[in-house]
């Protein structure tokens, strides 16, 4: 049978797999959970724009700034058209990071329904990366609400049969992931987007793993913001996406103040442009903007359901094997149900940083320790574990070395 | 194999079998953290007449952080808070010098073994993290390092 992919035809648009590892092994990448590599089309759309458009964007009046902002809108468009939403509610960041921290600061300043203020509730989740729990966290404290949270069960789901007393009339905000970046796991969210609609807060979904590897279309999630970073998606570094739903965006304080986002100033004050520019300070990342275009044009290429179709079936593989390996524990969810192309293990008796190094040896770049996700590995009772996350440029060879340097990071410590 | 460079096999001996390793006591406990990997260890100590004496420590890491703390705490037990700032110097030297440097074998004694660290910079602050928490109990208690 024919493969969803054409894996060869897709590595060859990366560079990156043209270099060999330590040893002289060829490069499995098993870590596009953490970052993900990058076509030479992303490469090629960066240096076309500073080779032929670079100019700031929404100023001057001579042709690169013309071509500048372009470009650059062009690219807002096409992450709308990408997300189902329409250009005016994206938002360009520098990361889903700052994506999230933008919206944790505008709901304090926003004077509306959105505001957080002393008493009202926020609600997150124990899947949560640190990116999605410390802007709130801090919110909590800088106005005095309370922050409350979904537990999570041991197959990596979230225990929601507590949803009403935690999702409740003092509920201002809802922030859960997508996808867990860490054991893979998918948390059943639509009734936790019904129960918070149902008290009147807002839904942001932190879709850093789902975009780049599911379709994700604004329009059926109900979410009422959605988060992702551009370099997880084949794009470059320095650019993050906020989608929100105009009617908040339209009403919400701005984050960073400076250059763009203005409509009047004088000395003593200032009022905004409207969204998205409102949150856009300064010269923004527009190369990266671009990169991220050409990124998003690379994955519509190949489809974003064949790209999932295809890291399931590597998910099931490596899991098929891991469970063939003795001493090799899964953790999360156990199966295919409910998960992405991600798979956390630990194996008995060594630390995740042993494990990865001798995977290093056989070109295996994995993530070892607590993947920024501290709280879940605590409430698992571990200390970390080594993960592999997949791609549309891995393979089942990959599958395969994958394996046989689990296997061997076990016997290397066994043995001695 | 490049591996072997890395965990040689004191290091895997002291990591199967650390010394010194037990219930922190006393007032001054100190807690030092990797936060890229989530490794801890928890050191007490006292200095009696210039010299370092019931250090003890606990924590979790890797074999390396784990080795480590065993490593030098034999090390450093007993010695003069002079010649353990001296080993100190010289295995925080040997740490950053990317594998350049072989590392004065008469001061660092066992720790010598964990060289090949230095060529694994993403391991250095393994290795690195006791000697941390050791110097920051060593002056803590008064010590001059």
């Amino acid at each position: 049978m024919k493969p969803i992919l054409d894996v060869p035809a897709i590595k060859a648009d990366f560079p990156i797999f043209s270099q060999e590892m330590r040893g002289g092994k060829r490069l499995v990448f098993l870590d596009s959970g953490a970052t993900s590599q990058k076509p030479v089309q992303v490469l090629d759309a960066e240096r076309n724009f500073y080779s032929t458009s670079n100019a700031a964007v929404h100023r001057g009046s001579y042709l690169l700034a013309e071509r500048a902002s372009e470009a650059f809108e062009g690219a807002r468009a096409k992450v709308a058209e990408f997300l189902g939403a329409s250009s005016d509610e994206i938002v360009f960041t520098k990361s889903a990071t700052e994506s999230l921290n933008l919206l944790a600061v505008s709901f304090e300043r926003t004077q509306s329904a959105l505001q957080v203020n002393a008493g009202d509730e926020i609600v997150v989740s124990e899947l949560e990366h640190h990116a999605n729990l410390l802007p709130w966290q801090e919110l909590a404290k800088r106005t005095g609400a309370v922050l409350k949270w979904f537990e999570m069960n041991e197959d990596g789901s979230l225990n929601l049969s507590n949803i009403d007393q935690v999702i409740t009339s003092k509920c201002k905000v809802v922030a859960i992931t997508h996808q867990s970046n860490v054991l893979g796991s998918v948390p059943n969210i639509a009734p936790i987007i019904n129960a918070a609609h149902a008290v009147g807060a807002v839904f942001v979904l932190d879709g850093c793993q789902s975009v780049p590897h599911q379709p994700v279309d604004v329009q059926e999630l109900g979410a009422d913001f959605l988060v992702f970073s551009g370099h997880k998606a084949l794009g470059p570094t320095g650019i993050g996406v906020l989608w929100g739903h105009h009617r908040f965006l339209s009403e919400m304080e701005p984050f960073l103040y400076g250059g763009s986002m203005i409509e009047t100033v004088t000395m003593t004050d200032s009022t905004w442009a409207q969204a998205p520019k409102r949150f856009e300070a300064g010269v923004p990342n527009m190369a990266q903007a671009v990169g991220l275009a050409a990124a998003l044009d690379y994955l519509s290429g190949i489809g974003l359901s064949n790209i999932h179709a295809w890291e399931s079936e590597l998910t099931a593989a490596a899991l098929d094997g891991l469970r063939d390996i003795s001493g090799v524990k899964i953790i999360g969810p156990q199966g295919m149900e409910n998960r992405g192309g991600v798979i956390s293990f630990t194996i008995d008796g060594l630390h995740p940083h042993d494990i990865g190094q001798v995977m290093d040896q056989f070109g295996v770049a994995v993530r070892t320790g607590h993947h920024c996700a501290w709280p879940l590995i605590r409430k698992l009772g571990l200390t970390g574990t080594t993960r592999a996350s997949f791609y549309l440029y891995n393979d089942l060879d990959d599958v395969e070395i994958f394996l046989e340097s689990v296997a061997a990071a076990r016997d290397y410590f066994g043995k001695r | 194999m490049e591996l072997d460079s890395l965990y040689q096999e004191v290091i895997l001996d002291h990591y199967k079998q650390p010394h010194h390793k037990g219930l922190p006591v006393g007032d001054i406990q100190v807690h030092h953290v990797n936060p890229n990997c989530g490794d801890e260890i928890t050191l007490s100590l006292s200095i009696k007449d210039g010299k370092v004496t019931d250090l003890i420590w606990d924590g979790v890491g890797c074999s390396i952080s784990q080795a480590s703390a065993s490593i030098m705490s034999d090390l450093v037990e007993g010695k003069s808070v002079e010649s353990a700032g001296i080993a100190l110097q010289e295995f925080t030297e040997l740490m950053q010098s990317k594998g350049l440097k072989k590392g004065d074998e008469d001061i660092l004694e066992d720790a010598i073994a964990l060289a090949g660290v230095s060529k694994f910079p993403a391991r250095v602050k393994c290795a690195l993290l006791s000697w941390m928490a050791f110097k920051d109990a060593a002056i803590q208690n008064g010590a001059d390092l």
